[in-house]
């Protein structure tokens, strides 16, 4: 795998959300429309001890956009081959052929492609094209405050960081082939991935 | 003074004309370097891209990003503000109420009828009562340069005067009581000097959420990268405990002096204090070391043992009122004392709450006893966030105010009320010879740039029906971008630009290391104007224009305020050239260590307290007999703290209002893309809920006697249960039956004063909440 990939550094994520407004304002979304979201999961418990609560709480946020899939489910359920993957790796809606017939959101199973009710097609992460064109980095990734998100080559990213493509909630990354490289928060040890809970539906489904 | 004036006509005549364009031209879009600067400590970069006359896009800091001068990015709400620039809901033309104060009916005028209106209004106040009826209200929408609380503060005082107040909505407690300890409120050292420390407690501190300084999470995660461990003692388990901790310590909100008493039990029963700095530089601490009044028993260790009350303030002891397990505390106390060295870092969260000097003092002196003041690395409490390194600028000049009195800001609703009844009891301080109360009731409120007349102030209920009595209160002018639940109140309610229409300079509370130039970007929309050019148009109207602005523009003004870094800095580019470049950073040889100096040499360099050591113990304070401000820092149980008030009964949770991430304060609560991003909603355990019959999403009311509120409830683990979050800055929003729809935790909140700095206690609250049924 060569193409391009995101660095999603959960250890240090704070779940603030810049990189999904710096992308909406990147990309003229209006409200409704999130082309990256931030999942926030949380687990451990609270129990009584006397007068004491004793909590093994914690909590993450995974900022989630278009894994750029090696085998894109959107691009293989689209009706009129208007999804490609490019040669960087990119997965693109081509918005001329694009019918929007929603088939590519519902087969996703980030939930990446997002209806655009403006020109009546999908749309979706086109890892900041026109950013990189001009020689700037993603705008999600030029925002982060605490610089837990980062872009590149997967091999390199890889070398860099490991290879975890899955964390819960998401599924995994394998299905599809997911290029993406997650660093886990540190606090998910000694637990067990199972014991968390999806805290923010409201704020990523649409 | 000639040559001032003839450099001042110089840059006047000459330089205008041939200032650096400030923009970079990209295609046919221009690129104009401006920031965000609210009050948030925040002195961000934001870059207007701007298209045949409006902006449609801004981008963030694109100067390298390097360890010791990290790139000043935006965070969520500065990168939302496209969307508050344009919103349908900009007030765009001068108005004047029609409907009874408070309806918000207004009709639109023109900006000459709405200056004379206002200028009338203000000569017949004078008159009538006297400069002392004006108060200038607290306002931080802008914490800029240009401030535009400031502007009207000016034009007041040019005007004849008004009574001033001190504190703010943030800090009194602290800025009050840290003093007594250190001699200073400003007792930071520069975040660059968190790399040094081995361990930090963020106590209470969450500069995640609230940003407090651009890059302050930043810097903590490079500390932590260095080495440091880091704890977080927050009711919450907060955004930066998330990315940040080590370890979490949950405890019931209000008791965080139970806590330190309970950590200096440990420390003081195992022998773990540095004695030795304790009697070199500190007074107070255990009897030997008592100022020559103080009474036997008086020392803080003798108090922590139970050697003058009986009761050891044991872990177990501690464990009753925190809801931390004494293990717990134990093992914290020990890491505390035994990892050199160690930076307590507290934010304001506890210093907002009924007793909240005593945690302030706390910090201090669990910082004393464990001998981490005046090293790099450590931290000496008390107002410790803040960096005593000013930046080199000079502010806006208020003028010359012959009103000298001053009222703590938290209490103006009282000046309205019972101002003649208010002395030196009520905190009133600067009394002239020969007054002891005010000289008159507050009549005439001007309120720029805030939210404090209605939003942000505790009790809604009571401080709207003080502002719609027209006997009490005679006229309000508000200046603001929208009609806030604020500007709702106003007589006369007049336009006021954005950041992104007018030239201001970002100077951060005035402390820091940056400076960013906040360019025009495009013409100002509808018929705003900017606040120095309304208060100059009302001073016009006045008759004092000249006074007002010394017959200087704004870029003047903004020239003249920077002049001192050029001064102080030979790196300071000219003043055009900083226009261009939007950002100047100031570099600083080490980072700063407060107290040095006192920690190299004590008798050489004293503190500024009246023994010139740490005073654990004050006689100040010992003298003032203040009740519930005793000479040594304690924990007291609150009032609406816990079970031990008996309101419990009625209204078993605690409430508080966090700083949201996607707002300042109150500021950007009507941005859908934040909306979108952060829903306003009460927060609360499921196993709170539950019994309540509450599940996720539903609709409750939150109430108590003082009023209600109906939100959705979002259930999270990450509160201790007992606590409820409805985060401060919801724009009040009250519905036929007088029941706020927006989550404004004002309406839940107290009106009663801390007892040292009579400042706002608006984080002790007990409500009750339940289920709306359909």
């Amino acid at each position: 795998m060569t193409g391009l990939a995101f660095h999603i550094d959960v250890s240090s994520c704070s779940g603030c959300k810049a990189c999904q407004l710096a992308c909406k304002d990147a990309h003229g979304l209006e409200a409704g429309r999130l082309w990256r979201r931030v999942v926030e999961v949380e687990g451990g418990e609270w129990t009584r001890k006397g007068n004491a609560w004793c909590s093994t709480v914690f909590a993450y946020t995974i900022s989630l956009s278009c894994m750029h899939c090696e085998r894109p489910a959107c691009m293989t359920s689209c009706p009129t081959q208007a999804i490609v993957k490019r040669a960087d790796g990119v997965v693109a809606v081509d918005g001329g052929a694009c019918i929007g017939c929603r088939y590519c959101g519902w087969a996703c199973p980030y939930g990446a492609p997002q209806f655009d009710a403006a020109t009546g097609t999908m749309s979706k992460c086109d890892f900041c094209a026109d950013e990189r064109d001009a020689g700037r980095p993603p705008a999600c990734v030029s925002a982060c405050p605490l610089r837990a998100l980062d872009w590149g080559p997967i091999d390199q990213l890889q070398a860099r960081h490991g290879t975890l493509a899955q964390l819960p909630p998401l599924p995994d990354g394998a299905q599809t082939g997911a290029t993406v490289v997650i660093s886990p928060p540190a606090r998910m040890s000694p637990l067990s991935p199972d014991c968390v809970q999806l805290a923010n539906d409201e704020e990523i489904l649409r | 003074m000639l040559s001032r004036v003839l450099s001042s006509l110089g840059a006047m005549v000459g330089g205008r004309p041939l200032r650096a364009e400030p923009a970079l031209r990209e295609g046919d879009v221009t690129v104009v370097p401006s920031g965000c600067a609210h009050n948030c400590g925040g002195h961000c970069v934001l870059k207007a891209w701007v298209k045949d006359g409006r902006i449609v896009r801004l981008t963030t800091d694109e100067r390298p990003d390097l360890d010791d001068d990290p790139q000043l990015r935006a965070c969520p709400r500065g990168r939302s503000y496209l969307r508050r620039i344009y919103h349908p809901d900009r007030l765009l033309h001068p108005m004047m109420r029609v409907g009874a104060r408070g309806e918000a009916r207004f009709e639109r005028v023109s900006w000459e009828e709405a200056i004379d209106s206002v200028a009338q209004a203000m000569v017949r106040a004078r008159d009538r009562y006297g400069p002392a009826a004006f108060l200038n209200m607290h306002g931080t929408g802008g914490a800029s340069l240009f401030a535009g609380s400031r502007m009207s503060q000016r034009l007041l005082n040019v005007f004849g005067g008004q009574l001033n107040h001190h504190n703010s909505y943030s800090s009194a407690a602290a800025r009050w009581a840290t003093p007594f300890s250190l001699g200073t409120a400003d007792a930071g050292h520069s975040p660059d000097d968190w790399v040094n420390a081995r361990l930090i407690l963020l106590w209470g501190f969450n500069p995640t959420e609230t940003v407090f300084g651009t890059n302050t999470s930043y810097r903590l995660k490079l500390a932590r990268r260095a080495g440091a461990r880091i704890v977080v003692i927050d009711p919450r388990f907060s955004a930066t405990a998330q990315a940040l901790a080590d370890d979490w310590v949950p405890l019931r909100a209000g008791t965080d002096s139970a806590l330190m008493d309970a950590m200096a039990f440990v420390t003081i029963s195992e022998g773990l204090q540095d004695q030795a700095f304790l009697d070199r530089y500190c007074v107070g601490f255990d009897e030997e070391h008592l100022p020559a009044g103080a009474p036997v028993g008086a020392s803080y260790r003798s108090y922590v043992l139970g050697l003058s009350d009986g009761i050891p303030k044991t872990p177990a002891w501690a464990e009753g009122y925190t809801q931390i397990p004494s293990e717990r505390i134990v093992a914290l106390a020990r890491e505390f004392a035994r990892t050199k060295p160690a930076a307590l870092l507290a934010g304001l969260s506890f210093n907002r709450r009924a007793y909240g000097e005593q945690p302030v003092r706390g910090t201090v002196t669990l910082a004393a006893m464990t001998g981490n003041v005046g090293i790099p690395g450590g931290s000496p409490g008390g107002v410790s966030y803040s960096i005593s390194r000013s930046l080199p600028i000079a502010e806006f000049p208020r003028g010359r105010n012959p009103i000298p009195e001053s009222i703590p800001v938290f209490t103006w609703t009282d000046a309205i009320v019972r101002g003649t009844e208010m002395g030196a009891a009520d905190g009133v301080t600067n009394l002239p010879e020969g007054q002891s109360r005010l000289r008159t009731n507050v009549r005439f409120l001007f309120n720029t740039a805030g939210n404090t007349l209605v939003n942000q102030h505790a009790n809604v209920n009571r401080t709207v029906r003080i502002l719609g009595d027209p006997s009490l209160v005679d006229f309000i002018v508000g200046i603001d971008q929208f009609i806030t639940p604020s500007a709702r109140f106003a007589d006369v309610l007049l336009p006021a630009v954005t950041w992104f229409e007018k030239n201001d300079i970002c100077g951060i509370w005035g402390h820091g290391h940056s400076l960013i130039f906040m360019n025009q970007a495009i013409a100002p929309l509808g018929e705003c104007r900017t606040d120095y050019d309304i208060c100059a148009a009302i001073a016009d109207r006045l008759g004092v224009g000249s006074e007002f602005t010394e017959g200087k523009s704004e870029l003047d003004w903004l020239e003249q305020m920077v002049a001192p870094a050029r001064e102080a800095d030979p790196s300071f580019p000219s003043f055009d050239e900083f226009r261009r470049r939007g950002v100047h950073v100031f570099k600083y040889e080490r980072p700063h260590v407060a107290f040095r100096e006192f920690r190299a040499d004590p008798v050489e360099h004293p503190l500024a307290t009246p023994s010139g050591k740490i005073e654990i113990y004050s006689q100040r304070l010992a003298d003032m007999a203040l009740e519930h401000v005793p000479p040594i820092p304690r924990f007291i149980p609150e009032w609406e703290g816990g079970p031990w008030d008996p309101l419990f009964e009625k209204y078993p949770l605690q409430a508080f209002g966090r700083h949201y991430q996607r707002r300042t304060h109150s500021i950007f609560d009507n941005v859908d893309w934040l909306e979108e991003s952060q829903p306003q909603r009460i927060f609360m355990n499921p196993i709170d809920a539950a019994p309540r019959g509450i599940e996720n999403g539903d609709l409750v009311r939150v109430f108590n006697d003082r009023g209600a509120i109906e939100i959705r409830a979002r259930l999270t683990r990450r509160i201790i249960p007992g606590l409820v979050d409805v985060p401060q800055g919801g724009w009040w929003t009250p519905d036929e039956r007088g029941i706020d729809q927006r989550g404004n935790v004002n309406v839940l909140t107290s009106e009663r004063p801390t007892p040292g700095a009579r400042g706002n206690a608006q984080h002790s609250n007990l409500v009750q909440v339940e289920k709306v049924r359909a």
